[in-house]
């Protein structure tokens, strides 16, 4: 199935995260990813909601989500007009034998060395999904310690913004 | 600078600012606050229920009957829990409802406190909005955005949670003037285009049928429906939500598709070209198995939930709006549409409908042993009581021949529990339809099963002067379920035998609770008991009607089938094509 972004603007109040995971839950859909945080507009937060779902489901579910009163806006995007990107900390194996392997491969994918141990170092990341991926299969040889990862950001390229007219609502028969 | 008021005067100030004129609860701790000036309003009149699911299923009667919004308030806890059910019921069927609950002090929220529960959490999947609500000088935004949110769009349950410390603090009251909701803005108008093509379709069609759905009943559009059918001469066919929308006497009219609906209705939509479907949302117990539905059909789906359109089937002409404003701007697109000459001949398809309905009545067996037939009792009922009166149901086979065989004429004169299907929504509704209508004749038609889930509102409508009447359809068992364990389980009848022909005696609870209770088990005295309950209105009646319990509710389309392969009888399968006459 086709995976899409949903980047929903949300009135910051108590509960409307509950609100939205619990919509999705109870229809039967799952979230593949889920980033909430604030906006340049004080009350409102925005969400990236990436989900693996048909056209059919996609319309169910952005309708759906249109009904939660605090649902101000969705907007769906498609792979070619968006930039998407996650954030990874990577604990990797890295001993004197191993280090400098390692550190050529964070250099490699720009990605950088925030923590240092003597047996191991932290890496961060951020990048679209396939090169976190690319990252982490280079790096599983030396031994990953532990992942943790954020969900999907996501900004329509170009100089239009959530609030102008000009972006497509997610919603199509309203 | 305004003078300060406790949160609880606010509450109630905002009541009588959203005109209510009655709210179903009960009082308890985290709430009880709010009782106190609720004592002295002059516009509130507050009745005290039995039990909270009782307080919630009279809201949803008196909003149904009324179109006004339902008021129901509990305290936390079992309390709010309580009103759960009710709460689906409502969010199911759209109902208007405004549910007010206490919570326990805002400092003492999250240490699970004596009757602390997350009402608001537990509610959200059965609401349209909810509201937790700690600051006293919110109460009045909270309250007035939840008669909004209830009463307009697609209507349904809203719930306010306000704590028992912002009862009590005290802040100046400041009723909005304007509602502020940025993420709500139902469409109501519909898109003339949409329109336009909508009329197109209509008058080119050779099978068309009008598929009513609740939403006719909602939005007040009888008036426009009646008009549209009339002028096109199309048949119409009224859902479970939606008996009384159209004049059963109307001929027209096709009566109930589904499940349990007549042939007739069930083969205009199988057959059909174009379904010009009002307010319905194509519920499985209305399509049976989806890919068999309607398969020659277009679709024209009027809804004012963007949701329902293309949920479950997608429709060629899509229009969100209010039915009722939809109607009013088709009805003029037909008429130009039929002025430019553009009309089908539906004579053929008339010829097949009326073979179905002559063919395929509604009808039941009288059982030759003496006994009372259900059917019987109700057909009687509607009647003698007539389509003036209000008609609530439970749930189960009663409720099938209650829609089938009362006869309604107007609507909001049927009410019962579709989407939810709650057993015990009876009594309680039938009390606050009366509360709302205090001069028609308000019948429960209950299930001996149903009875005894709510039955103890009984005290509530004898001590409030609220005279509603009981026909209790007693066949001493689930019967609906008993019809399923009959065709599908072998007739093993596991755990659905009620003895309720012997315990309890309904005629001497009825007397307990202050009501006339009478009993009837013979065809010859049905009329008179009717007559008899009909006739006294001072306290409420209950009749015991003790019927033959092997009569089943025909037609049936068993679950999980299509809709073409209805059952009239038992093993008994209509043709739908017309043998050449």
């Amino acid at each position: 199935m086709p995976r899409h972004t949903l980047s929903v603007l949300v009135q910051d109040q108590p509960g409307v995260l509950a609100r939205i995971s619990a919509l999705f839950a109870r229809r039967g859909y799952n979230i593949e990813s889920l980033a909430v945080g604030t906006t340049e507009t004080d009350g409102h937060s925005r969400m990236t909601i990436v989900i693996d779902v048909d056209e059919h489901a996609l319309e169910q579910i952005t309708k759906q989500l249109n009904k939660l009163i605090n649902v101000l806006k969705i907007v769906e995007f498609d792979d070619e007009s968006v930039v998407a990107r996650e954030l990874m900390l990577i604990k990797v194996r890295a001993d004197e034998s191993s280090r400098a392997a390692v550190l050529q491969v964070v250099e490699l994918f720009r990605a950088k060395v925030v923590d240092v141990a003597n047996d191991a170092v932290t890496v961060e990341a951020t990048g679209s999904r396939e090169k976190l991926e690319a990252l982490l299969e280079v790096l599983q040889p030396h031994g990953i310690k532990e992942i943790v990862q954020s969900g999907v950001v996501a900004l329509a390229r170009g100089s239009r913004a959530m609030g102008d007219h000009s972006l497509r609502s997610a919603d199509r028969t309203a | 600078m305004a003078e300060k008021i406790t949160g609880a005067e606010s509450l109630v100030r905002s009541l009588e600012n959203a005109n209510v004129e009655v709210v179903f609860g009960i009082p308890g701790g985290a709430i009880l606050p709010a009782y106190d000036p609720l004592m002295d309003s002059k516009s509130v009149r507050h009745i005290l229920v039995r039990h909270e699911q009782g307080a919630g299923h009279a809201a949803e009667g008196y909003a149904a009957a009324t179109g006004r919004v339902g008021v129901c308030m509990a305290t936390s806890g079992p309390g709010a829990t309580n009103l759960v059910t009710p709460i689906a019921d409502a969010h199911m069927d759209s109902v208007p409802m405004v549910a007010i609950t206490g919570q326990v002090p805002g400092p003492a929220i999250g240490t699970d406190a004596f009757q602390e529960a997350d009402i608001r959490g537990i509610t959200m999947p059965i609401t349209k909005h909810n509201y937790l609500v700690r600051d006293p000088a919110d109460i009045p935004r909270a309250i007035k955005e939840a008669f909004h949110l209830a009463s307009t769009g697609r209507p349904g349950p809203v719930l306010v949670d306000i704590t028992k410390d912002a009862l009590q603090a005290r802040s100046e009251f400041v009723w909005p003037d304007t509602i502020d909701l940025p993420g709500y803005k139902p469409t109501t108008k519909p898109h003339g285009r949409q329109i336009k093509e909508a009329a197109r379709m209509i008058v080119e069609a050779k099978r068309p049928v009008l598929y009513v759905g609740g939403g006719v009943i909602r939005a007040r559009a009888s008036k426009e429906l009646r008009q549209l059918a009339e002028l096109t001469g199309i048949p119409v066919v009224t859902t479970l939500m939606a008996r009384g929308a159209f004049p059963d006497s109307h001929t027209l009219h096709m009566g109930m598709p589904g499940m349990h609906g007549t042939v007739g209705a069930v083969g205009a939509l199988q057959q059909s070209d174009l379904l010009i479907t009002l307010g319905a949302r194509f519920d499985d117990r209305v399509t049976g198995r989806l890919d068999s539905f309607a398969q020659k059909a277009k679709v024209i789906h009027i809804d004012i939930d963007p949701a329902e359109i293309g949920k479950n089937r997608i429709a060629d002409i899509p229009i969100v709006a209010d039915v009722r404003e939809a109607l009013i701007q088709l009805i003029p697109a037909v008429t130009a549409e039929f002025d430019a000459h553009n009309r089908e001949d539906l004579t053929d398809w008339w010829r097949t409908l009326n073979h179905w309905r002559e063919t395929y009545p509604l009808g039941y067996d009288i059982p030759t042993d003496g006994t009372l037939s259900p059917q019987y009792v109700i057909e009687r009922l509607g009647k003698i009581s007539g389509p003036d009166s209000i008609y609530a149901s439970g749930v189960g086979q009663h409720q099938m021949w209650a829609a089938q065989f009362v006869g309604y004429e107007n609507p909001n004169t049927w009410l019962n529990s579709g989407g939810l299907g709650t057993m015990g929504y009876s009594v309680p509704a039938a009390m606050g339809a009366k509360v709302g209508c205090p001069d028609k004749t308000v019948w429960a038609i209950d299930g001996d099963g149903c009875f005894q889930m709510t039955n103890q509102e009984l005290a509530t409508c004898t001590i409030n002067n609220i005279p509603i009447k009981v026909a209790l359809i007693n066949n001493s068992s689930l019967g609906m379920v008993r019809q399923w364990q009959t065709l599908f389980y072998n007739e093993r009848y596991s755990n659905t035998d009620l003895h309720s022909h012997t315990f309890p005696d309904f005629v001497k609870l009825a007397d307990a609770y202050g009501c006339l209770g009478l009993r009837c088990d013979r065809p010859e005295d049905v009329d008179k008991t009717i007559e008899k309950a009909l006739s006294t209105n001072d306290v409420p009646v209950v009749v015991d009607f003790q019927v033959h319990r092997d009569a089943m509710v025909w037609p049936m389309v068993a679950a999980g089938t299509g809709n073409d392969e209805i059952s009239f009888a038992r093993d008994l399968a209509p043709k739908w094509e017309r043998e050449e006459d």
